[in-house]
């Protein structure tokens, strides 16, 4: 059984890891690294509970290999915050009740931030097609899309 | 536009704010320990062989190649699991028979639906324990399935179990069905209420069984020890129910087992009940080491309980006047494999709005070759309530009258009782309805291809069990700990209760789920009624806790305990000369003055009462597709009083959509074998962000006089009429009577063209 | 148990060693289906033969005479190349509108062509644009249209050892316009129940020079349906020639009934959406 080396940089820190050829990001991140803040919802890319950020691009981390990950840069919800400090979209979600069960919640963050990394002002409308490969049962989206729009207000202007 | 009126918010600290939920900060961080967050040292992986036949009988299962894969701990069968005899009538409300709960776990003489558990191993590792299912050898024989609920209580059809008779019909049946019970309720007659009516309606109805669809799968670890002790630690909506089932099912102390409920990712119903939790137990007992088992998204759908699946027909008639004189209704509901569907529920759900005079309803109990039927969100009523409301507009519509107007002439009334006989006490019912008519969504124009459906949806809350403890700590703090598994934001609602009865600041109270072992008995997390019974065991707690405090100020002061009171934090008396004693203080001398201080309360809460939720919604239709899109949608309910408004707007948005996705996509799809074709998110299409408009909340708060602070509960009524609305609203839109639900694309296509009434 | 091993090569060259090497090598790309079918036990490849570490296959070029997108080319990479996005916007659409936006960061274009769905959202949008496929094999290479790559459901005329390395369209003449639609249930995150992909080019009169238009989702491969060209060349977008537009596409269905949709609504929704798609592509073109 040989597995792949491979170095990656996870939140900043360079990070080992082995990992068989048909082992997933998910897989990785939960089961070896146990960094579970990333969440297994499907498992098949139709939820987004697994959403992280790879090479400056949302994916699913259920859909990455963990062997082509060498050299790889990844950005996790366990990163999205400064130390104790939480990032303005963990904030607004607290702020506007974003989340009930909480399962999707990570998913929904880290997708939102790539939303807003991309797009720092967003139409309801375009939160909502980002958005869509994120599923949510608990909440019927109202409060996740005025989080994510206030969070992007706030950072347009605390920017300017 | 988030409303709240009616309520005397001003006397309030804490109660009717917009305060920061507990458990969020762990929740936007990743922090936060779900079922599948849980590793142990030396932790096996166990994975559940599923039957791939609707109905077949099991002639043997060979495990001898599996258990001598290397990586193989153990495997697991029906042998490991005790047998039980079947439960005799008379049943209570709650069909929990082992017999069935058993064979749900582990198949034993047949599989029933496609999915059923065969039988499940542990291993070193994921991949070694799906290579070993592929070792298992079992014969099946095919028998004839049935997926139906009609079809499979009519003569002829392949009969699941050959010791289950109808129960509730004269002269008791001799030959077994698939129809495990017919219960009715009613009043009146029928026959001289529709003789009164000016106008009849007749519709029949097919609705789809729907899952509950939580994000999270059903995860559990499960460690055991060589002196009979079980801990297990699950996704749950009740731990103290996992324990006494897993008890009874494999005849163990209850005492021995101990649950601690993870952080759950949602279970609207769907975690009330137990799968893995025996196996995992057996297969920890064989091997001395932790198992893990996680249900992958596809065993979600193929092996946990939807929602039934129902056939309906409903006959209402009214006079001109809008006065409904008469209504009969009648559902047949899938139980799925085992006997036990919300009959009881649906029966109650029909017409339970309405002083109708002369009414009936009718439920069959009905078992098919699909999973097993778990609650999904007020259980029974959507379907029951779907047929009710859809004919309500159509009599509207004939007699010419505003659809809410139709509903205010014919509401039940404070002192009036649903159609099962319950007695309501102070209702919100003409509030909701006077609301409805006058918000501003009921009184905007429609544009092209647009319509409007409006439907009135009924939910009897529950009380129950429910156990609190309560610590003063003696730096002044609290620690509240609860037997409810926190799925909508009980945790706040708790805290906001306790902070409110001791008048001091939201942080100084910590609310925390406990495990089994640490508390008295707690019902599930289910009925709405946790904010409403578990919060009054916190209130009892609280109030012994400040009983308590009462009594050590008095101590300290030398003066009688009645001259002290309790008032914004801390004691006081009117006797001059005393300066008033905060929590803090008297929290410093506790331990020296007697000893510390807590409160517990262990009850059982009845009065929960009724509540009503009404809903508005405009969809578009493109006319060339039969697509339809919600584009507005109000939801008004009566709460009874707000505990935490954002976590009632938002049990009221969800369950609107979750009825927005019942209505139009959600659906079960089997191939002509009985075996699911849709068993992922891709293909039972949940809403996403983008279907869905904003959903609008109307909080109406009518307080409930049986709770201090008038809670009566949330989460179940916004899902109840939901279906029924956003079908009415197609209606409306195309001019074309619905006759199924979903009403997915090709159905409202071949409505507009004529081809069918979506059948 | 079959012990799965990944490569990761850097030429072309070694691509095709490994997938002739020994059996079940599997291409790999974005693995946005791939890895799903692993999962599901759907398949059992022995090997993953990773492509994107080749440099061809990761290029957009916008030559003199034709484009060139190689076949690891991502959904989200495509969206962001503003110069394919004006010259070919229904095709951007049709790549854009696999899966969500954490697939897009993910999904090839020639990953949604070999997987062979049926109801690939690309592949209808590429036949109409005139997509071929340039295919390296233990041969060299070779390049075939690609709707004549395309053999059935999840089946292609790829041989052992080939891959698909780009697709090449020709450069959009002036007055060209084209677009593609699909109907799903929901507003995103299905599969395509019904896909129309068209690509025109008006004369100077404002008739049409010459038209291709494709189905997906309604037959065992997307479809070009030439008899749509003979309805639009030489005519204006009235009533009557869209009727007649409706009608072919129609008639060009031989779809099944499914868990995503029926035979009749396959049908009608066909000729609706190689109606509208008609529609934006002739604005397009009109506006070029």
């Amino acid at each position: 059984m040989s597995k792949h080396l491979v170095t990656a940089t996870i939140n900043g820190d360079e990070v080992d890891f082995t990992c068989h050829a048909d082992q997933t990001l998910l897989e990785v991140l939960r089961e070896d690294l146990q960094m579970t803040g990333t969440k297994n919802g499907c498992g098949s890319g139709d939820c987004g509970a697994c959403t992280v950020i790879l090479n400056g691009r949302p994916v699913n981390a259920c859909l990455v290999l963990g062997a082509e990950l060498d050299g790889a840069k990844i950005e996790t919800i366990e990163g999205m915050g400064k130390g104790n400090e939480l990032h303005p979209l963990q904030q607004k979600f607290l702020d506007h009740a974003a989340l009930q069960c909480g399962i999707c919640t990570p998913g929904f963050l880290t997708m939102a931030k790539a939303l807003l990394d991309r797009n720092p002002d967003p139409t309801e409308t375009e939160v909502r097609f980002a958005l869509a490969g994120n599923l949510c049962r608990c909440t019927g989206y109202d409060k996740i899309v005025r989080a994510v729009i206030d969070a992007a207000a706030d950072m347009r202007a605390n920017q300017s | 536009m988030n409303e709240i009126k009616d309520a005397p918010k001003t006397n309030f600290k804490w109660v009717g704010h917009r305060t920061r939920r507990p458990d969020g900060p762990d929740k936007v961080t990743g922090r936060a320990r779900y079922g599948d967050d849980m590793v142990l040292p030396g932790m096996l992986i166990g994975k559940v062989l599923r039957s791939p036949h609707a109905h077949a009988k099991i002639l043997s299962i060979d495990t001898s190649k599996a258990e001598k894969l290397k990586g193989v701990k153990a495997v697991v069968t029906h042998k490991d699991i005790p047998d039980h005899p079947t439960i005799q009538p008379p049943y209570g409300p709650m069909i929990s028979d082992m017999h069935d709960v058993s064979r749900n776990v582990m198949a034993r003489e047949k599989v029933l639906y496609d999915g059923h558990p065969v039988a499940a191993v542990a291993a070193t590792s994921e991949r070694i324990a799906r290579q070993a299912l592929k070792l298992i050898k079992v014969e099946y024989k095919v028998l004839p399935h049935v997926m139906d609920p009609y079809d499979a209580a009519q003569p002829g059809a392949p009969v699941l179990h050959d010791d289950l008779f109808t129960h509730g019909i004269k002269p008791a049946p001799k030959k077994p069905s698939n129809v495990f019970r017919v219960v009715s309720t009613g009043r009146g007659d029928l026959e001289k209420g529709f003789a009164k009516a000016d106008v009849i309606v007749e519709r029949e109805f097919r609705t789809q069984p729907v899952h509950q669809g939580y994000i999270e799968p059903q995860a559990l670890v499960v460690t055991t020890s060589e002196d009979g002790a079980v801990e297990i630690w699950t996704t749950t909506q009740g731990h103290f129910v996992i324990r006494a089932l897993c008890a009874r099912i494999l005849k163990m102390d209850m005492a021995k087992i101990r649950v601690t409920a993870s952080e759950i990712g949602g279970g609207f119903g769907g975690k009330n009940n137990i799968y893995a939790e025996p196996v995992a137990i057996r297969l920890s007992q064989k091997t001395g080491r932790p198992v893990r088992m996680v249900m992958t998204r596809r065993e979600v759908f193929r092996g946990t309980g939807p929602a039934s699946g129902t056939y309906s027909t409903i006959k209402m008639g009214a006079k001109k006047d809008g006065t409904i004189t008469a209504a009969e209704g009648v559902i047949y509901n899938q139980a799925g494999a085992f006997k036990g569907s919300p009959v009881m529920r649906s029966i109650d759900s029909f017409f339970s709005s309405y002083t109708i005079p002369n009414a009936k309803t009718t439920a069959y109990d009905v078992c098919v070759n699909r999973p097993k039927v778990a609650a999904y969100r007020a259980p029974g009523a959507p379907m029951a309530c779907l047929a009710a409301e859809m004919a309500i507009n159509e009599l509207a519509e004939k007699i010419g009258m505003d659809p809410i107007d139709m509903r205010m002439k014919n509401a039940v009334q404070d002192g009036g009782q649903s159609l099962a006989g319950v007695k309501y006490g102070r209702i919100g019912l003409n509030e909701v309805l006077t609301r409805a008519k006058n918000s501003v969504h009921y009184k905007s124009k429609l544009g092209p291809n647009q319509g409007r459906g409006f439907a009135l949806g009924y939910w009897m809350h529950g009380g129950g069990l429910s156990s609190v403890s309560a610590n003063l700590l003696d730096d002044g703090t609290v620690a509240i700990a609860t037997g409810n598994p926190d799925i909508g934001g009980s945790r706040s609602s708790m805290r906001v209760m306790a902070a409110e009865e001791l008048g001091v600041e939201l942080e100084t109270i910590k609310p925390i789920v406990a495990d089994t072992g640490s508390m008295g008995y707690s019902h599930l997390t289910a009925g709405s009624r946790t904010t409403f019974a578990t919060g009054l065991a916190v209130i009892n707690s609280v109030r012994e806790i400040i009983e308590k405090l009462r009594a050590l100020a008095a101590k300290k002061w030398e003066i009688p305990v009645e001259d002290v009171t309790w008032e914004a934090g801390q004691a006081v008396t009117q006797r001059s000369g005393f300066e008033a004693l905060t929590l803090k203080q008297l929290a410093g001398m506790a331990t020296k003055m007697g000893g510390p201080i807590a409160g517990h309360s262990e009850i059982n809460a009845g009065g929960a009462g009724a509540a009503f939720s009404a809903q508005i919604v405009d969809v578009e239709v493109d006319p060339e597709t039969g697509f339809v899109s919600p584009t507005r949608y109000t939801v008004i309910q009566d709460v009874g009083r707000a505990i935490s408004p954002d976590y009632v707007e938002g049990q009221m948005q969800g369950g609107a959509v979750q009825g927005i996705g019942w209505a139009l996509n959600e659906e079960y799809i089997y191939d002509d074998k009985g075996r699911l074709q849709n068993a992922g998110f891709l293909d039972y299409r949940m809403p996403v962000a983008s279907d869905v408009p904003m959903i609008d909340t109307i909080v109406v708060e009518v307080p409930n006089p049986n709770h201090p602070y008038g809670v009566r509960g949330v989460g179940e009524p916004p899902i109840v009429p939901a279906p029924a609305a956003v079908a009415n609203a197609v209606e409306n839109a195309i001019g074309v009577k619905a006759a199924s639900l979903p009403l997915s694309p090709p159905k409202v296509l071949a409505m507009i063209e004529g081809k069918s009434g979506g059948d | 148990m079959i012990e799965l091993k990944y490569e990761a090569p850097e030429t072309v060259k070694a691509a095709v060693k490994l997938l002739s090497a020994g059996r079940g090598a599997k291409v790999f790309a974005g693995g946005t289906d791939l890895i799903v079918q692993m999962k599901e036990e759907m398949i059992e490849p022995a090997l993953l033969v990773d492509i994107k570490k080749i440099g061809e296959t990761r290029e957009i070029e916008i030559n003199k005479n034709d484009i060139r997108i190689g076949a690891a080319v991502t959904g989200a990479e495509i969206g962001e190349n503003k110069k394919l996005n004006a010259m070919l916007p229904g095709l951007v659409e049709a790549v854009q509108l696999i899966g969500s936006d954490q697939v897009q960061g993910r999904a090839t274009v020639g990953g949604n062509l070999c997987n062979a769905s049926p109801a690939a959202d690309s592949v209808p949008a590429m036949i109409a644009a005139g997509a071929k496929a340039v295919i390296a094999g233990p041969k060299g290479k070779r390049t075939i249209a690609v709707e004549k790559l395309l053999t059935g459901p999840g089946k292609t005329g790829l041989k052992k050892g080939e891959f698909a390395v780009a697709l090449v369209l020709p450069r959009p003449a002036k007055k060209s316009g084209d677009a593609y639609l699909r109907f799903i249930p929901r507003t995103e995150m299905d599969i395509a129940v019904v896909g129309a992909g068209i690509a025109l080019t008006l004369n100077k009169d404002g008739t049409c020079k010459s038209a291709r238009l494709a189905l997906g989702a309604v037959a065992p491969t997307a479809q070009l349906v030439p008899a749509a060209s003979k309805i639009l060349v030489g005519n204006k977008l009235d009533d009557d020639v869209l009727a007649a537009l409706a009608d072919v596409a129609s008639a060009a269905c031989k779809p099944i009934d499914d868990k995503r949709g029926t035979i009749d609504f396959r049908t009608k929704v066909a000729g609706v959406l190689a109606c509208r798609a008609a529609k934006i592509a002739w604005e397009r073109a009109e506006k070029s």
